[in-house]
């Protein structure tokens, strides 16, 4: 049996030329920043790659993992699969924008309190994510945080403690009035 | 009253605050100057033989910086022995871009290395390669007849025991039999972290890998014999892994392509692998077990026969234990066991999560089950009557073994008194059948070689060092808890470094073992600096420790002081000023006590009971209630090791459920290699989840007495599942994972 099967689409010949880069504006975590860009660069790979803000992770750069959301004018998006030249203008929070090692968000607070990752991969996805949820007003019940937080993957297997933090901080959160 | 003691409580993790910040580092997260990036293309075909290769085509796109594959690779390490690491089976290793021979679908056939992600990805999108390709076979059913006995190969495998007993005689003759085939696909480990490397160029041939893996040593041994590099010039550094589950035992070719990229370029290089391609480097393998078990009529086990048959590549002999199990968790003087493997046109298999024994759990418990029922007994009184005081495979005692308590804490807590036996006979208030199911397991406890060293400073901050890894079992917090407490330190002054090869150096993370050979190693260390300690202080004018032995003393609160008298103390930080040193040291390590420890059988034990509800109409299944109680020694940190059961129940569920990789066998590829497709639990697929520690004391498997629990969790939950979909719907699922169009 032979056959010649290749791996690229492109054909025989001259491949196009990649686009040129340039300045994207972006405001992450109230802070202004110009970047020099090509337009195919995702708002992932710009916090990663280009910010250094890698607290935003990759786990399947498809939408499929959730460990890339963040919040983008307070809603939650998978930043994988999204362009960072789509955002100027908008406010973009990561988990850096959460809180610090010494001034911990009350939902970064109640992750650790009870133990809702191990790895701590996912994490930060999965608190954007919360944080997301919270904003939408939604989840109030056990079966509706945990539908709602089923666009974050966590390997580890940590849903009990993520259940258990996330209902901490939504009830806390609902016993004062909703901005 | 002591406030340091902290083996053995729920301390918060000490990592906690930078992992849910993100300030914690992964491998691909470490930001280096004048980074160039990579990309792997990878073969669309599972064997045959590549032709040609255009790199000129991507060469020419500005940014692009090279191509690396077989026709430019330098000449490397030419023996076998080189590529083969600690971990690695027996065979010849795959070597990335040796050759022009494709062995398996995904085979990494080149890298593009460009000056940005998005250029290496588009360039690696581009690359033209052609393939002459061959017939290939990966379906393990048409390779029955052409399995063989492995040899030894892999550390820590074991060929079964040989037979005991007449066990096809007592099989004919016994009242209660049963025979059946039980199967699953292959899985793969998809840690939530894409396998990256980020290599910085320190100049001069000198490179730091930032590598994700479970083993810095590993990986550096590995490189340094391939590459032909000095120790000193080759660190490898992980000092956070996005979960591991042995996927990153073995050093993976992503850590040495972009090795290879970096000192061919004399750059600093960053390799991230795709989601898809995490496919590629290794599974559990797709396994057939035979179960053919029967009872006497006082529900004694008569006979056990349990034999496997799992696949490998055509290069390596991947080996696991599958069967040895069985001739251990149960009382059975009939006892034949065998076990084989099948080459494919696969990549090797991999050790992942309890490798081995969650597959073997498989088969026995869920064979246990049918033979129950043969028998007429609730399954948890027929495993009672054949509880196993004694390892009758090595014919040992037990160290410890609390499997009967975990039966009846377990039974009690989920309430199995109220189980009726007859299938589709519980049901809800919303007409869903109930059932309910046990399955459990056993799991080595072992311990390793492992060294560390501990520095305390005049200010009384204690930094312990030891080249470990942390890939989310809580390793930080568990030896900053054990140094912390073995020189009575607030754990705030305790600061406890890992994954480095400039650390002391440690075994891979696996195995269950870190506790055991790392917690032991930090202990004599701490044990070692505090004996430096009673020496300063008992060089202070007046000391109240001035006779006092190594042995009299204790360090608790800040303090070394007089076990017989507490009074008797001094306080450490004054030590350490009076001294007039700025710094005390001490090196330490630990090894397995041979000696004491041969005479016995060192194993974790667990049951898990499960709750399952199934509509019928829809065929939907959720377990909706699981209790899982574990007999592992001596608990650490109740709320880490909680965390791991936790997570090894979630990893039951989706290996009951769930997870298969499924190989199109025209193409011989992985058709659900993503995450869309390849299913894991999500949040909305776990309910209600107890863990029962059931504590053993035990001072002969190591020091501390712990066992270790990152496996042993797992063990059984998915026959646990399956046997409550028995008990639901009156149906028997031998292949996992129960899907609904096997219930209909």
């Amino acid at each position: 049996m032979t056959q010649q099967p290749t791996n690229s689409a492109a054909s025989a010949g001259g491949v196009a030329a990649p686009p040129p880069t340039g300045p994207v504006r972006l405001t992450i975590n109230g802070e202004e920043h110009t970047l020099q860009i090509a337009p195919w660069t995702t708002l992932l790979d710009a916090l990663r790659e280009y910010l250094h803000l890698t607290g935003t992770k990759k786990g399947c750069d498809h939408g499929q993992c959730g460990a890339c959301t963040v919040l983008v004018d307070g809603k939650r998006i998978n930043s994988c699969l999204t362009l960072a030249v789509m955002h100027e203008g908008e406010d973009i929070t990561t988990i850096e924008g959460l809180g610090t090692p010494e001034n911990l968000h009350p939902l970064q607070q109640a992750f650790v309190d009870h133990d809702a990752f191990q790895c701590g991969y996912c994490t930060p996805g999965q608190i954007c994510s919360a944080q997301g949820l919270i904003n939408e007003g939604k989840a109030r019940t056990e079966d509706e945080i945990r539908e709602h937080m089923s666009g974050n993957v966590c390997r580890c297997g940590a849903y009990v403690g993520i259940l258990n933090a996330v209902k901490e901080v939504v009830d806390k959160e609902s016993l004062e009035p909703r901005k | 009253m002591s406030t340091t003691n902290y083996i053995g409580k729920p301390t918060s993790r000490v990592d906690g605050p930078a992992k849910v910040t993100g300030t914690a580092r992964y491998a691909g997260e470490y930001a280096v100057a004048n980074l160039a990036y990579g990309y792997v293309v990878s073969s669309p075909i599972a064997k045959g033989k590549i032709t040609k290769i255009h790199a000129d085509e991507v060469l020419a796109l500005p940014g692009v910086i090279q191509v690396f594959s077989h026709e430019n690779v330098p000449s490397l390490a030419w023996f076998d022995r080189s590529y083969k690491d600690l971990v690695a089976p027996g065979g010849s290793p795959f070597r990335a871009l040796h050759d022009a021979e494709i062995k398996f679908s995904q085979q990494p056939v080149a890298l593009v290395v460009a000056e940005n992600f998005e250029l290496a990805r588009y360039a690696a999108s581009l690359l033209r390669v052609e393939y002459e390709q061959e017939a290939h076979e990966t379906n393990l059913e048409t390779q029955r007849a052409k399995g063989y006995e492995p040899g030894r190969g892999k550390t820590g495998f074991q060929p079964p025991p040989p037979p005991r007993g007449n066990p096809d005689k007592a099989w004919e003759e016994a009242p209660h039999r049963m025979e059946a085939e039980y199967v699953h696909g292959a899985q793969h480990h998809n840690p939530m972290e894409l396998f990256a490397t980020t290599v910085e160029w320190r100049g001069d041939g000198k490179i730091t890998a930032y590598d994700k893996t479970q083993g810095v040593y590993n990986v550096q041994q590995y490189l340094t014999k391939i590459f032909g590099l000095k120790k000193d010039d080759c660190r490898v550094v992980n000092e956070y892994m996005g979960g591991g589950f042995g996927a990153g035992l073995r050093p993976q070719y992503s850590v040495f392509l972009a090795v290879l990229a970096a000192l061919e370029l004399k750059r600093s290089v960053r390799l991230t692998l795709t989601r898809q391609q995490m496919f590629s480097f290794g599974h559990r393998p797709h396994t057939l077990q035979y179960l053919k078990l029967a009872a006497n009529a006082d529900g004694s086990l008569a006979a056990l026969q349990h034999h496997a048959l799992h696949e490998t590549s055509h290069f390596e002999d991947y080996t696991e234990n599958v069967v040895n199990w069985s001739g251990m968790l149960y009382q059975c003087e009939n006892v034949k066991l065998g076990y084989q493997i099948a080459k494919l046109d696969v990549y090797t298999p991999l050790d992942m999560r309890a490798p081995g024994a969650a597959s073997g759990s498989v088969g026995l418990e869920i064979a246990m089950d049918e033979l129950a029922y043969e028998a007429g007994l609730d399954p948890l009184e027929f495993r009672l009557r054949n509880y196993a005081e004694r390892d009758q495979n090595q014919d040992k005692p037990f160290s410890s073994k609390k499997l009967r308590e975990c039966y009846h804490q377990g039974a009690a807590k989920f309430g199995w008194d109220q189980r009726t036996q007859a299938p589709r006979s519980m049901r809800d208030a919303d007409g869903k059948l109930i059932g309910w199911g046990i399955g459990g397991g056993v799991w080595d406890a072992t311990q390793q070689k492992s060294a560390a060293k501990a520095s305390i400073t005049a200010d009384g901050k204690l930094t312990v060092l030891s080249g470990a890894g942390e890939n989310g079992a809580g390793t930080y917090t568990i030896m900053t808890q054990i140094a912390a407490e073995t020189l009575g330190l607030p754990i705030e002054a305790v600061t406890f470094k890992l994954g480095d090869t400039e650390l002391p150096e440690a075994p891979l993370q696996g195995g269950s073992w870190t506790a055991a050979s790392v917690g032991t190693a930090v202990k004599n260390t701490c044990e070692a600096l505090g004996e430096k300690l009673l020496k300063l202080a008992q060089k202070m004018d007046n000391s109240p420790l001035k006779d006092a032995k190594p042995e009299d003393v204790e360090f608790v609160n800040g303090q070394i002081r007089l076990r017989a008298d507490a009074n008797q103390a001094v306080v450490l930080r004054d030590v350490l000023q009076a001294s007039g040193e700025t710094k005390v040291e001490a090196d330490s390590s630990a090894m397995p006590n041979m000696l004491k420890q041969q005479q016995y059988s060192l194993h974790s034990h667990n049951i898990v009971f499960a709750e399952v509800k199934v509509d019928e109409e829809l065929g939907t299944i959720h377990v909706t209630r699981v209790v899982n109680a574990v007999a592992a020694g001596r608990i650490l940190n109740l709320k880490t090791a909680r965390s791991q059961v936790l997570g090894s129940v979630v990893w039951g569920i989706g290996m009951a459920l769930m997870e298969e990789t499924v190989m199109d066998h025209k193409f011989g590829r992985y058709v659900n290699h993503n995450f869309a497709e390849y299913h894991v639990p999500v949040n909305a697929d776990i309910h209600d989840i107890d863990v029962l520690f059931v504590e053993e004391e035990d001072d002969i498997v190591n020091p501390l007495g712990v066992k270790g629990i990152g496996e042993v969790g797992m063990l059984g939950v998915a026959a646990a599942v399956a046997n409550a979909v028995y008990h639901a719907t009156g149906k028997r699922v031998r292949d996992l994972p129960v899907m609904i169009d096997k219930l209909l």
